[in-house]
Protein backbone atom coordinates (compact mmCIF):
# COMPACT_ATOMS: atom_id res chain seq x y z
CA UNK A 1 0.00 0.00 0.00
CA UNK A 2 2.75 2.43 1.03
CA UNK A 3 4.57 1.62 -2.18
CA UNK A 4 1.55 2.39 -4.28
CA UNK A 5 1.08 5.76 -2.60
CA UNK A 6 4.70 6.62 -3.22
CA UNK A 7 4.33 5.87 -6.91
CA UNK A 8 1.33 8.15 -7.03
CA UNK A 9 3.18 11.02 -5.34
CA UNK A 10 6.17 10.94 -7.64
CA UNK A 11 4.04 10.48 -10.71
CA UNK A 12 1.99 13.60 -10.06
CA UNK A 13 5.10 15.77 -10.40
CA UNK A 14 4.70 16.15 -14.14
CA UNK A 15 2.03 15.15 -16.61
CA UNK A 16 4.56 13.05 -18.48
CA UNK A 17 5.12 10.81 -15.47
CA UNK A 18 1.41 10.37 -14.94
CA UNK A 19 1.15 9.08 -18.48
CA UNK A 20 4.07 6.73 -17.78
CA UNK A 21 2.20 5.39 -14.80
CA UNK A 22 -0.76 4.15 -16.83
CA UNK A 23 0.96 1.54 -19.03
CA UNK A 24 2.70 0.29 -15.86
CA UNK A 25 -0.64 -0.39 -14.19
CA UNK A 26 -2.33 -1.87 -17.20
CA UNK A 27 0.71 -4.07 -17.70
CA UNK A 28 0.08 -5.59 -14.31
CA UNK A 29 -3.54 -6.13 -15.28
CA UNK A 30 -2.34 -7.70 -18.53
CA UNK A 31 -0.02 -10.03 -16.63
CA UNK A 32 -2.82 -11.17 -14.37
CA UNK A 33 -5.07 -11.73 -17.35
CA UNK A 34 -2.35 -13.68 -19.16
CA UNK A 35 -1.87 -15.84 -16.09
CA UNK A 36 -5.57 -16.58 -15.91
CA UNK A 37 -5.64 -17.27 -19.66
CA UNK A 38 -2.83 -19.81 -19.26
CA UNK A 39 -4.70 -21.43 -16.39
CA UNK A 40 -7.91 -21.58 -18.43
CA UNK A 41 -5.99 -23.13 -21.34
CA UNK A 42 -4.76 -25.83 -18.98
CA UNK A 43 -8.25 -26.41 -17.64
CA UNK A 44 -9.48 -26.84 -21.20
CA UNK A 45 -6.79 -29.47 -21.67
CA UNK A 46 -7.26 -31.55 -18.51
CA UNK A 47 -10.96 -31.12 -17.65
CA UNK A 48 -12.76 -34.48 -17.80
CA UNK A 49 -13.80 -34.95 -21.41
CA UNK A 50 -17.33 -35.97 -20.67
CA UNK A 51 -18.02 -33.51 -17.89
CA UNK A 52 -21.70 -34.33 -17.67
CA UNK A 53 -21.06 -38.06 -17.27
CA UNK A 54 -18.27 -37.41 -14.76
CA UNK A 55 -20.50 -35.23 -12.60
CA UNK A 56 -23.43 -37.66 -12.86
CA UNK A 57 -21.34 -40.70 -11.97
CA UNK A 58 -19.64 -39.04 -9.01
CA UNK A 59 -21.99 -40.25 -6.27
CA UNK A 60 -20.68 -40.91 -2.77
CA UNK A 61 -22.02 -42.68 0.24
CA UNK A 62 -22.36 -40.11 3.01
CA UNK A 63 -19.54 -40.27 5.51
CA UNK A 64 -18.81 -38.38 8.66
CA UNK B 1 -2.22 -22.03 31.75
CA UNK B 2 -3.25 -23.41 28.38
CA UNK B 3 -1.69 -26.76 27.48
CA UNK B 4 0.16 -27.39 24.23
CA UNK B 5 -2.39 -27.90 21.47
CA UNK B 6 -1.33 -31.28 20.15
CA UNK B 7 -3.31 -31.62 16.95
CA UNK B 8 -4.12 -33.75 13.97
CA UNK B 9 -6.30 -33.83 10.84
CA UNK B 10 -8.41 -36.70 9.48
CA UNK B 11 -9.69 -36.67 5.93
CA UNK B 12 -12.23 -38.93 4.26
CA UNK B 13 -11.51 -38.79 0.55
CA UNK B 14 -14.15 -39.15 -2.14
CA UNK B 15 -13.63 -42.12 -4.47
CA UNK B 16 -15.11 -43.60 -7.66
CA UNK B 17 -14.04 -46.08 -10.26
CA UNK B 18 -14.99 -44.62 -13.59
CA UNK B 19 -16.13 -47.17 -16.15
CA UNK B 20 -17.16 -49.78 -13.56
CA UNK B 21 -20.61 -51.30 -14.13
CA UNK B 22 -21.51 -51.48 -10.44
CA UNK B 23 -19.63 -49.00 -8.31
CA UNK B 24 -18.59 -50.40 -4.95
CA UNK B 25 -16.90 -47.64 -2.95
CA UNK B 26 -15.89 -49.94 -0.08
CA UNK B 27 -14.18 -52.35 -2.46
CA UNK B 28 -12.61 -49.44 -4.32
CA UNK B 29 -11.28 -47.96 -1.07
CA UNK B 30 -9.89 -51.33 0.02
CA UNK B 31 -8.24 -51.88 -3.35
CA UNK B 32 -6.70 -48.43 -3.15
CA UNK B 33 -5.23 -48.84 0.32
CA UNK B 34 -4.26 -52.49 -0.16
CA UNK B 35 -2.34 -51.58 -3.27
CA UNK B 36 -0.44 -48.93 -1.34
CA UNK B 37 0.36 -51.04 1.70
CA UNK B 38 1.34 -53.97 -0.51
CA UNK B 39 4.18 -51.71 -1.57
CA UNK B 40 5.27 -51.38 2.02
CA UNK B 41 7.15 -54.11 3.84
CA UNK B 42 4.47 -55.37 6.19
CA UNK B 43 1.06 -54.14 7.13
CA UNK B 44 0.53 -53.36 10.80
CA UNK B 45 -2.93 -53.91 12.13
CA UNK B 46 -4.59 -51.12 14.08
CA UNK B 47 -5.47 -52.00 17.68
CA UNK B 48 -8.95 -50.98 18.72
CA UNK B 49 -8.70 -51.97 22.37
CA UNK B 50 -9.03 -48.46 23.75
CA UNK B 51 -11.46 -47.05 21.24
CA UNK B 52 -14.86 -45.99 22.50
CA UNK B 53 -16.39 -43.56 20.02
CA UNK B 54 -19.73 -43.66 21.86
CA UNK B 55 -18.31 -41.82 24.85
CA UNK B 56 -19.73 -38.35 25.07
CA UNK B 57 -17.98 -35.22 26.32
CA UNK B 58 -21.13 -34.24 28.17
CA UNK B 59 -20.50 -37.17 30.48
CA UNK B 60 -22.42 -40.18 29.18
CA UNK B 61 -21.98 -43.04 26.76
CA UNK B 62 -24.64 -43.35 24.09
CA UNK B 63 -26.64 -46.56 24.02
CA UNK B 64 -26.14 -48.64 20.94
CA UNK B 65 -23.05 -46.86 19.68
CA UNK B 66 -21.29 -49.38 17.48
CA UNK B 67 -17.77 -50.34 18.46
CA UNK B 68 -15.43 -50.18 15.49
CA UNK B 69 -14.67 -53.94 15.57
CA UNK B 70 -17.27 -54.35 12.84
CA UNK B 71 -14.84 -52.69 10.48
CA UNK B 72 -11.66 -54.50 11.44
CA UNK B 73 -11.91 -56.78 8.44
CA UNK B 74 -11.35 -53.75 6.31
CA UNK B 75 -7.94 -52.42 5.50
CA UNK B 76 -6.38 -50.56 8.34
CA UNK B 77 -2.73 -49.61 8.30
CA UNK B 78 -0.36 -47.64 10.47
CA UNK B 79 2.36 -45.89 8.52
CA UNK B 80 5.96 -45.15 9.43
CA UNK B 81 5.20 -41.43 9.57
CA UNK B 82 2.90 -42.24 12.48
CA UNK B 83 -0.30 -41.77 10.46
CA UNK B 84 -3.24 -44.13 10.08
CA UNK B 85 -4.63 -45.06 6.65
CA UNK B 86 -7.87 -47.05 6.49
CA UNK B 87 -11.35 -47.53 5.08
CA UNK B 88 -14.11 -45.70 6.90
CA UNK B 89 -17.74 -45.26 5.84
CA UNK B 90 -17.01 -46.29 2.25
CA UNK B 91 -14.17 -43.79 1.94
CA UNK B 92 -10.40 -44.04 2.17
CA UNK B 93 -9.39 -42.08 5.24
CA UNK B 94 -6.02 -40.70 6.26
CA UNK B 95 -5.33 -39.47 9.79
CA UNK B 96 -2.18 -37.45 10.30
CA UNK B 97 0.08 -38.34 13.19
CA UNK B 98 -0.18 -36.19 16.31
CA UNK B 99 1.60 -32.87 15.77
CA UNK B 100 2.71 -30.33 18.38
CA UNK B 101 3.17 -27.54 15.88
CA UNK B 102 0.72 -26.08 13.38
CA UNK B 103 3.29 -26.27 10.57
CA UNK B 104 3.67 -30.00 11.18
CA UNK B 105 -0.10 -30.47 10.94
CA UNK B 106 -0.07 -28.83 7.50
CA UNK B 107 2.94 -30.86 6.38
CA UNK B 108 1.45 -34.21 7.40
CA UNK B 109 -1.90 -33.31 5.85
CA UNK B 110 -0.08 -32.66 2.56
CA UNK B 111 1.83 -35.94 2.99
CA UNK B 112 -1.60 -37.58 3.09
CA UNK B 113 -2.45 -36.15 -0.33
CA UNK B 114 0.77 -37.58 -1.73
CA UNK B 115 0.02 -40.98 -0.17
CA UNK B 116 -3.41 -40.98 -1.80
CA UNK B 117 -1.93 -39.91 -5.15
CA UNK B 118 0.63 -42.74 -4.98
CA UNK B 119 -2.13 -45.15 -3.99
CA UNK B 120 -4.16 -44.18 -7.05
CA UNK B 121 -1.12 -44.76 -9.21
CA UNK B 122 -0.37 -48.28 -7.91
CA UNK B 123 -4.03 -49.32 -7.62
CA UNK B 124 -4.79 -48.19 -11.18
CA UNK B 125 -2.44 -50.90 -12.48
CA UNK B 126 -4.80 -53.49 -10.99
CA UNK B 127 -7.90 -52.20 -12.78
CA UNK B 128 -9.28 -53.76 -15.95
CA UNK B 129 -8.87 -51.73 -19.15
CA UNK B 130 -11.44 -48.97 -19.50
CA UNK B 131 -11.62 -48.29 -15.78
CA UNK B 132 -9.94 -45.51 -13.88
CA UNK B 133 -9.76 -44.53 -10.27
CA UNK B 134 -10.68 -41.00 -9.20
CA UNK B 135 -9.93 -39.80 -5.66
CA UNK B 136 -10.92 -36.33 -4.53
CA UNK B 137 -9.93 -34.42 -1.41
CA UNK B 138 -13.24 -32.64 -0.96
CA UNK B 139 -16.32 -33.04 1.25
CA UNK B 140 -19.34 -33.38 -1.01
CA UNK B 141 -20.50 -35.12 -4.16
CA UNK B 142 -22.76 -32.21 -5.05
CA UNK B 143 -25.82 -34.43 -4.61
CA UNK B 144 -26.39 -34.10 -0.89
CA UNK B 145 -23.80 -36.61 0.33
CA UNK B 146 -21.03 -35.29 2.52
CA UNK B 147 -17.92 -36.82 4.09
CA UNK B 148 -15.67 -35.18 6.59
CA UNK B 149 -12.38 -33.52 7.27
CA UNK B 150 -11.93 -33.47 11.01
CA UNK B 151 -9.54 -31.54 13.20
CA UNK B 152 -8.45 -32.73 16.64
CA UNK B 153 -7.07 -30.56 19.42
CA UNK B 154 -5.77 -31.66 22.81
CA UNK B 155 -7.41 -29.78 25.64
CA UNK B 156 -7.22 -29.64 29.41
CA UNK B 157 -9.91 -31.90 30.86
CA UNK B 158 -10.62 -29.41 33.64
CA UNK B 159 -12.00 -26.79 31.22
CA UNK B 160 -15.81 -26.85 31.41
CA UNK B 161 -17.20 -28.17 28.12
CA UNK B 162 -19.94 -25.52 28.14
CA UNK B 163 -17.24 -22.83 28.00
CA UNK B 164 -15.66 -24.48 24.96
CA UNK B 165 -19.04 -24.63 23.21
CA UNK B 166 -19.85 -21.02 23.98
CA UNK B 167 -16.65 -19.51 22.67
CA UNK B 168 -15.64 -21.82 19.87
CA UNK B 169 -19.01 -21.64 18.10
CA UNK B 170 -18.68 -18.02 16.83
CA UNK B 171 -15.17 -18.84 15.58
CA UNK B 172 -16.38 -21.95 13.73
CA UNK B 173 -19.08 -19.92 12.01
CA UNK B 174 -16.94 -16.92 11.10
CA UNK B 175 -13.65 -18.67 10.19
CA UNK B 176 -15.41 -20.06 7.10
CA UNK B 177 -14.37 -16.91 5.24
CA UNK B 178 -10.82 -18.29 5.01
CA UNK B 179 -11.29 -22.03 5.64
CA UNK B 180 -13.84 -22.59 2.86
CA UNK B 181 -12.85 -24.72 -0.13
CA UNK B 182 -15.69 -23.29 -2.23
CA UNK B 183 -18.60 -25.06 -3.90
CA UNK B 184 -20.88 -24.54 -6.87
CA UNK B 185 -24.52 -24.36 -5.76
CA UNK B 186 -26.13 -25.58 -2.57
CA UNK B 187 -27.24 -28.98 -1.26
CA UNK B 188 -29.30 -27.68 1.66
CA UNK B 189 -33.02 -28.51 1.78
CA UNK B 190 -33.64 -24.78 2.04
CA UNK B 191 -31.35 -21.83 1.40
CA UNK B 192 -33.75 -19.34 2.94
CA UNK B 193 -34.68 -17.91 -0.43
CA UNK B 194 -31.08 -17.15 -1.44
CA UNK B 195 -30.05 -18.07 -5.00
CA UNK B 196 -26.76 -19.84 -4.24
CA UNK B 197 -24.58 -20.08 -7.34
CA UNK B 198 -21.32 -20.41 -5.47
CA UNK B 199 -20.65 -20.60 -1.74
CA UNK B 200 -17.56 -20.33 0.42
CA UNK B 201 -17.63 -23.85 1.90
CA UNK B 202 -18.26 -27.48 1.06
CA UNK B 203 -19.72 -28.34 4.45
CA UNK B 204 -22.04 -25.55 5.70
CA UNK B 205 -25.06 -27.09 3.95
CA UNK B 206 -24.82 -30.16 6.16
CA UNK B 207 -25.01 -28.80 9.71
CA UNK B 208 -28.33 -29.09 11.50
CA UNK B 209 -27.56 -28.92 15.22
CA UNK B 210 -25.48 -26.74 17.51
CA UNK B 211 -24.03 -29.42 19.78
CA UNK B 212 -24.12 -33.22 19.65
CA UNK B 213 -22.40 -36.57 19.22
CA UNK B 214 -23.43 -37.36 15.65
CA UNK B 215 -21.05 -37.11 12.70
CA UNK B 216 -23.07 -38.63 9.87
CA UNK B 217 -26.65 -37.47 10.52
CA UNK B 218 -27.92 -34.20 11.95
CA UNK B 219 -24.34 -33.04 12.14
CA UNK B 220 -23.60 -30.62 15.00
CA UNK B 221 -21.34 -27.55 14.76
CA UNK B 222 -19.65 -28.60 18.00
CA UNK B 223 -19.11 -32.34 18.21
CA UNK B 224 -19.12 -33.91 21.66
CA UNK B 225 -17.20 -37.12 20.93
CA UNK B 226 -15.04 -37.77 23.96
CA UNK B 227 -12.35 -40.24 23.06
CA UNK B 228 -9.03 -38.69 24.03
CA UNK B 229 -6.67 -41.54 23.00
CA UNK B 230 -4.51 -40.55 25.97
CA UNK B 231 -4.83 -39.96 29.72
CA UNK B 232 -8.56 -39.24 29.98
CA UNK B 233 -8.18 -37.90 33.51
CA UNK B 234 -6.03 -35.04 32.25
CA UNK B 235 -7.05 -34.47 28.68
CA UNK B 236 -9.89 -34.10 26.27
CA UNK B 237 -9.56 -34.32 22.48
CA UNK B 238 -11.83 -31.75 20.89
CA UNK B 239 -13.09 -33.37 17.70
CA UNK B 240 -13.96 -30.68 15.15
CA UNK B 241 -16.15 -31.68 12.22
CA UNK B 242 -17.18 -28.32 10.71
CA UNK B 243 -14.14 -27.75 8.53
CA UNK B 244 -13.56 -28.21 4.80
CA UNK B 245 -10.78 -30.27 3.23
CA UNK B 246 -8.24 -27.68 2.17
CA UNK B 247 -5.70 -28.09 -0.60
CA UNK B 248 -4.23 -24.67 0.14
CA UNK B 249 -1.42 -24.96 2.66
CA UNK B 250 -2.08 -21.44 3.90
CA UNK B 251 -5.79 -22.21 4.42
CA UNK B 252 -4.97 -25.32 6.47
CA UNK B 253 -2.34 -23.36 8.42
CA UNK B 254 -4.89 -20.68 9.27
CA UNK B 255 -7.75 -23.11 9.92
CA UNK B 256 -5.72 -25.06 12.44
CA UNK B 257 -3.62 -22.17 13.73
CA UNK B 258 -6.43 -19.75 14.53
CA UNK B 259 -8.52 -22.52 16.08
CA UNK B 260 -5.64 -23.72 18.27
CA UNK B 261 -5.17 -20.13 19.45
CA UNK B 262 -8.87 -19.66 20.17
CA UNK B 263 -8.90 -22.93 22.13
CA UNK B 264 -5.86 -21.84 24.14
CA UNK B 265 -7.71 -18.59 24.92
CA UNK B 266 -10.73 -20.60 26.04
CA UNK B 267 -8.57 -22.69 28.34
CA UNK B 268 -7.24 -19.52 29.94
CA UNK B 269 -10.76 -18.06 30.08
CA UNK B 270 -9.50 -15.15 28.01
CA UNK B 271 -12.89 -14.11 26.60
CA UNK B 272 -13.97 -13.35 30.18
CA UNK B 273 -10.67 -11.99 31.45
CA UNK B 274 -10.40 -9.58 28.52
CA UNK B 275 -13.61 -7.92 29.72
CA UNK B 276 -16.46 -10.34 28.95
CA UNK B 277 -15.96 -10.15 25.21
CA UNK B 278 -18.61 -12.68 24.21
CA UNK B 279 -19.83 -13.24 20.66
CA UNK B 280 -22.58 -15.79 21.28
CA UNK B 281 -24.71 -16.04 18.14
CA UNK B 282 -28.48 -15.99 18.11
CA UNK B 283 -28.84 -18.86 15.60
CA UNK B 284 -25.49 -20.55 14.87
CA UNK B 285 -26.89 -23.17 12.45
CA UNK B 286 -28.56 -20.54 10.26
CA UNK B 287 -25.45 -18.36 10.57
CA UNK B 288 -23.20 -21.18 9.26
CA UNK B 289 -25.09 -21.14 5.97
CA UNK B 290 -25.58 -17.41 5.86
CA UNK B 291 -21.83 -16.87 6.08
CA UNK B 292 -21.08 -19.57 3.52
CA UNK B 293 -23.60 -18.12 1.02
CA UNK B 294 -22.29 -14.58 1.45
CA UNK B 295 -19.53 -14.35 -1.16
CA UNK B 296 -19.63 -10.56 -0.79
CA UNK B 297 -18.65 -11.01 2.88
CA UNK B 298 -21.06 -8.26 3.87
CA UNK B 299 -24.13 -9.86 5.47
CA UNK B 300 -24.33 -9.29 9.21
CA UNK B 301 -25.20 -12.10 11.62
CA UNK B 302 -27.25 -11.44 14.72
CA UNK B 303 -25.64 -12.01 18.11
CA UNK B 304 -27.54 -13.16 21.18
CA UNK B 305 -27.17 -9.68 22.71
CA UNK B 306 -28.72 -8.06 19.64
CA UNK B 307 -25.53 -6.80 17.99
CA UNK B 308 -25.11 -7.42 14.27
CA UNK B 309 -21.64 -8.28 12.95
CA UNK B 310 -20.30 -9.70 9.71
CA UNK B 311 -18.10 -12.81 9.81
CA UNK B 312 -15.19 -10.56 8.88
CA UNK B 313 -15.89 -8.27 11.83
CA UNK B 314 -16.14 -11.29 14.14
CA UNK B 315 -12.78 -12.51 12.89
CA UNK B 316 -11.16 -9.09 13.46
CA UNK B 317 -12.47 -9.25 17.05
CA UNK B 318 -10.98 -12.71 17.53
CA UNK B 319 -7.66 -11.57 16.08
CA UNK B 320 -7.61 -8.57 18.41
CA UNK B 321 -8.27 -10.83 21.41
CA UNK B 322 -5.59 -13.26 20.24
CA UNK B 323 -3.00 -10.49 19.90
CA UNK B 324 -3.62 -9.32 23.44
CA UNK B 325 -3.57 -12.93 24.61
CA UNK B 326 -0.21 -13.50 22.92
CA UNK B 327 1.25 -10.42 24.63
CA UNK B 328 -0.02 -11.48 28.02
CA UNK B 329 0.33 -15.27 27.97
CA UNK B 330 2.74 -16.01 25.15
CA UNK B 331 2.33 -18.47 22.29
CA UNK B 332 3.74 -21.68 23.74
CA UNK B 333 0.39 -23.45 23.40
CA UNK B 334 0.47 -23.18 19.59
CA UNK B 335 4.01 -24.30 18.80
CA UNK B 336 6.05 -21.44 20.28
CA UNK B 337 6.58 -17.74 19.49
CA UNK B 338 7.79 -18.22 15.93
CA UNK B 339 4.84 -20.29 14.75
CA UNK B 340 2.44 -18.26 16.88
CA UNK B 341 3.54 -14.92 15.46
CA UNK B 342 3.22 -16.31 11.94
CA UNK B 343 -0.35 -17.37 12.68
CA UNK B 344 -1.15 -13.81 13.84
CA UNK B 345 0.63 -12.23 10.87
CA UNK B 346 -1.10 -14.35 8.24
CA UNK B 347 -4.44 -14.04 10.02
CA UNK B 348 -4.22 -10.24 9.79
CA UNK B 349 -2.98 -10.32 6.21
CA UNK B 350 -5.82 -12.55 5.03
CA UNK B 351 -8.53 -10.59 6.86
CA UNK B 352 -7.12 -7.38 5.39
CA UNK B 353 -7.20 -8.77 1.86
CA UNK B 354 -10.69 -10.23 2.32
CA UNK B 355 -11.79 -6.75 3.33
CA UNK B 356 -10.14 -4.82 0.50
CA UNK B 357 -10.08 -7.21 -2.46
CA UNK B 358 -10.61 -10.98 -1.95
CA UNK B 359 -9.26 -11.73 -5.44
CA UNK B 360 -5.81 -10.82 -4.11
CA UNK B 361 -6.08 -14.19 -2.36
CA UNK B 362 -6.52 -16.19 -5.60
CA UNK B 363 -3.24 -17.98 -4.92
CA UNK B 364 -3.72 -18.14 -1.14
CA UNK B 365 -7.19 -19.48 -0.29
CA UNK B 366 -9.06 -22.38 -1.86
CA UNK B 367 -12.45 -20.74 -2.26
CA UNK B 368 -10.97 -17.68 -3.95
CA UNK B 369 -8.79 -19.78 -6.28
CA UNK B 370 -11.78 -21.88 -7.27
CA UNK B 371 -14.04 -18.87 -7.68
CA UNK B 372 -11.56 -17.16 -9.99
CA UNK B 373 -11.26 -20.31 -12.12
CA UNK B 374 -15.02 -20.75 -12.34
CA UNK B 375 -15.64 -17.11 -13.26
CA UNK B 376 -12.84 -17.16 -15.84
CA UNK B 377 -14.09 -20.39 -17.37
CA UNK B 378 -17.68 -19.20 -17.40
CA UNK B 379 -16.63 -16.02 -19.10
CA UNK B 380 -14.46 -17.77 -21.71
CA UNK B 381 -17.10 -20.31 -22.72
CA UNK B 382 -20.24 -18.31 -21.97
CA UNK B 383 -21.59 -20.87 -19.48
CA UNK B 384 -24.46 -20.64 -17.02
CA UNK B 385 -23.78 -21.44 -13.39
CA UNK B 386 -25.81 -24.64 -13.82
CA UNK B 387 -23.53 -26.01 -16.55
CA UNK B 388 -22.09 -29.47 -15.73
CA UNK B 389 -18.66 -28.28 -16.90
CA UNK B 390 -18.55 -25.94 -13.91
CA UNK B 391 -19.60 -28.75 -11.56
CA UNK B 392 -16.84 -30.89 -13.09
CA UNK B 393 -14.32 -28.10 -12.63
CA UNK B 394 -15.41 -27.80 -8.98
CA UNK B 395 -14.81 -31.54 -8.41
CA UNK B 396 -11.58 -31.67 -10.35
CA UNK B 397 -10.04 -28.86 -8.29
CA UNK B 398 -9.74 -31.56 -5.59
CA UNK B 399 -8.39 -34.46 -7.71
CA UNK B 400 -5.32 -35.95 -6.00
CA UNK B 401 -3.73 -36.99 -9.32
CA UNK B 402 -1.18 -34.37 -10.35
CA UNK B 403 -2.13 -35.02 -13.98
CA UNK B 404 -5.71 -33.95 -13.26
CA UNK B 405 -5.62 -31.65 -10.24
CA UNK B 406 -6.77 -28.11 -10.98
CA UNK B 407 -5.51 -26.97 -7.57
CA UNK B 408 -2.02 -28.00 -8.69
CA UNK B 409 -2.36 -25.68 -11.70
CA UNK B 410 -3.56 -22.63 -9.81
CA UNK B 411 -0.14 -21.35 -8.69
CA UNK B 412 -0.98 -21.56 -5.00
CA UNK B 413 1.44 -20.31 -2.37
CA UNK B 414 3.34 -23.11 -0.66
CA UNK B 415 4.64 -23.45 2.88
CA UNK B 416 6.63 -26.60 2.10
CA UNK B 417 8.68 -27.95 -0.77
CA UNK B 418 7.83 -31.19 -2.60
CA UNK B 419 10.89 -32.76 -0.95
CA UNK B 420 9.66 -31.90 2.53
CA UNK B 421 6.25 -33.38 1.80
CA UNK B 422 7.79 -36.54 0.34
CA UNK B 423 9.94 -36.98 3.44
CA UNK B 424 6.86 -36.65 5.66
CA UNK B 425 5.33 -39.65 3.87
CA UNK B 426 7.79 -41.92 5.68
CA UNK B 427 9.30 -39.88 8.54
CA UNK B 428 7.29 -39.12 11.70
CA UNK B 429 7.04 -35.70 13.37
CA UNK B 430 9.75 -35.32 16.00
CA UNK B 431 7.92 -33.59 18.82
CA UNK B 432 5.11 -36.00 19.79
CA UNK B 433 4.70 -39.68 20.65
CA UNK B 434 4.16 -40.30 16.90
CA UNK B 435 7.97 -40.27 16.73
CA UNK B 436 8.24 -43.42 18.84
CA UNK B 437 5.43 -45.15 16.92
CA UNK B 438 6.90 -44.26 13.54
CA UNK B 439 10.47 -45.17 14.40
CA UNK B 440 9.44 -48.54 15.89
CA UNK B 441 7.51 -49.29 12.69
CA UNK B 442 10.45 -48.29 10.52
CA UNK B 443 12.78 -50.66 12.34
CA UNK B 444 10.67 -53.52 13.63
CA UNK B 445 7.38 -53.71 11.72
CA UNK B 446 7.65 -57.52 11.65
CA UNK B 447 7.65 -57.61 15.46
CA UNK B 448 4.75 -55.22 15.92
CA UNK B 449 1.40 -56.94 16.29
CA UNK B 450 -0.61 -53.75 16.48
CA UNK B 451 -0.25 -50.04 16.92
CA UNK B 452 -2.70 -47.53 18.25
CA UNK B 453 -2.62 -43.82 19.07
CA UNK B 454 -1.79 -44.62 22.67
CA UNK B 455 0.16 -47.88 22.46
CA UNK B 456 2.47 -50.07 20.43
CA UNK B 457 2.02 -53.83 20.88
CA UNK B 458 5.05 -56.03 20.24
CA UNK B 459 4.98 -59.71 19.34
CA UNK B 460 8.38 -61.18 20.11
CA UNK B 461 7.36 -64.63 19.00
CA UNK B 462 6.55 -65.85 22.49
CA UNK B 463 3.52 -65.13 24.68
CA UNK B 464 2.31 -62.79 25.91
CA UNK B 465 2.20 -59.81 23.55
CA UNK B 466 3.98 -56.85 25.08
CA UNK B 467 2.14 -53.56 25.12
CA UNK B 468 3.99 -50.27 25.41
CA UNK B 469 1.49 -47.67 26.58
CA UNK B 470 1.82 -44.06 25.35
CA UNK B 471 -0.74 -42.16 27.37
CA UNK B 472 1.13 -38.84 27.14
CA UNK B 473 1.03 -37.31 23.63
CA UNK B 474 4.15 -35.25 24.33
CA UNK B 475 6.27 -38.19 25.52
CA UNK B 476 8.08 -40.49 23.13
CA UNK B 477 9.49 -37.56 21.15
CA UNK B 478 12.82 -37.56 19.39
CA UNK B 479 14.38 -35.76 22.36
CA UNK B 480 13.03 -38.42 24.72
CA UNK B 481 13.69 -41.66 22.87
CA UNK B 482 16.29 -41.15 20.16
CA UNK B 483 19.24 -42.03 22.39
CA UNK B 484 17.38 -45.09 23.64
CA UNK B 485 16.44 -46.22 20.12
CA UNK B 486 20.03 -45.70 18.95
CA UNK B 487 21.35 -47.82 21.80
CA UNK B 488 19.29 -50.94 21.09
CA UNK B 489 19.34 -53.27 18.11
CA UNK B 490 16.31 -55.52 18.73
CA UNK B 491 12.76 -54.98 19.96
CA UNK B 492 13.47 -57.36 22.84
CA UNK B 493 16.28 -55.09 23.96
CA UNK B 494 14.05 -52.07 23.62
CA UNK B 495 11.36 -53.63 25.79
CA UNK B 496 13.91 -54.68 28.36
CA UNK B 497 15.24 -51.13 28.56
CA UNK B 498 11.69 -49.76 28.81
CA UNK B 499 10.97 -52.24 31.57
CA UNK B 500 7.66 -53.25 30.05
Amino acid sequence: MAEREQIKKTSTKTDEEVVDDLPEKSKKGEELKAELDDLLDEIDEVLEENAEDFVRSYVQKGGQ
Amino acid sequence: MAIVKVLGLETEYGIIIRGAAEPNPIAASSTLINAYVAELSRRVRWDFEDESPGNDARGFARDGAMPPEVETHLVNAVLTNGARYYVDHAHPEYSTPECADVYDAVLYDKAGELILARSVEVASRLLPPGQSLVVLKNNSDGKGNSYGTHENYLMDRSVPFARIVQHVMPHFVSRQIFTGAGKVGSEAASTGGIDVRFQLTQRADFFEEEVGLETTLKRPIVNTRDEPHCDAGKYRRLHVIVGDANLSEVATFLKVGTTALVLAMIEDDWFTRAGDRYFTLQSPVAAMRRVSYDTGLSTPIVLADGRRMTALELQWEHLDLARKYAEDRGLDAVGGPETGREILRRWEQVLGALESDPLELATTLDWVAKYRMLEGYRDRHGLDWGDPKLAALDLQYHDVRPSRSLYARSGMERLFTDEQVARAVTEPPETTRAYFRGKCLQRWAASIAAANWDSVVFDLGRDPLRRVPMMEPLRGTKAHVDALLESVSTPAELLERLGS
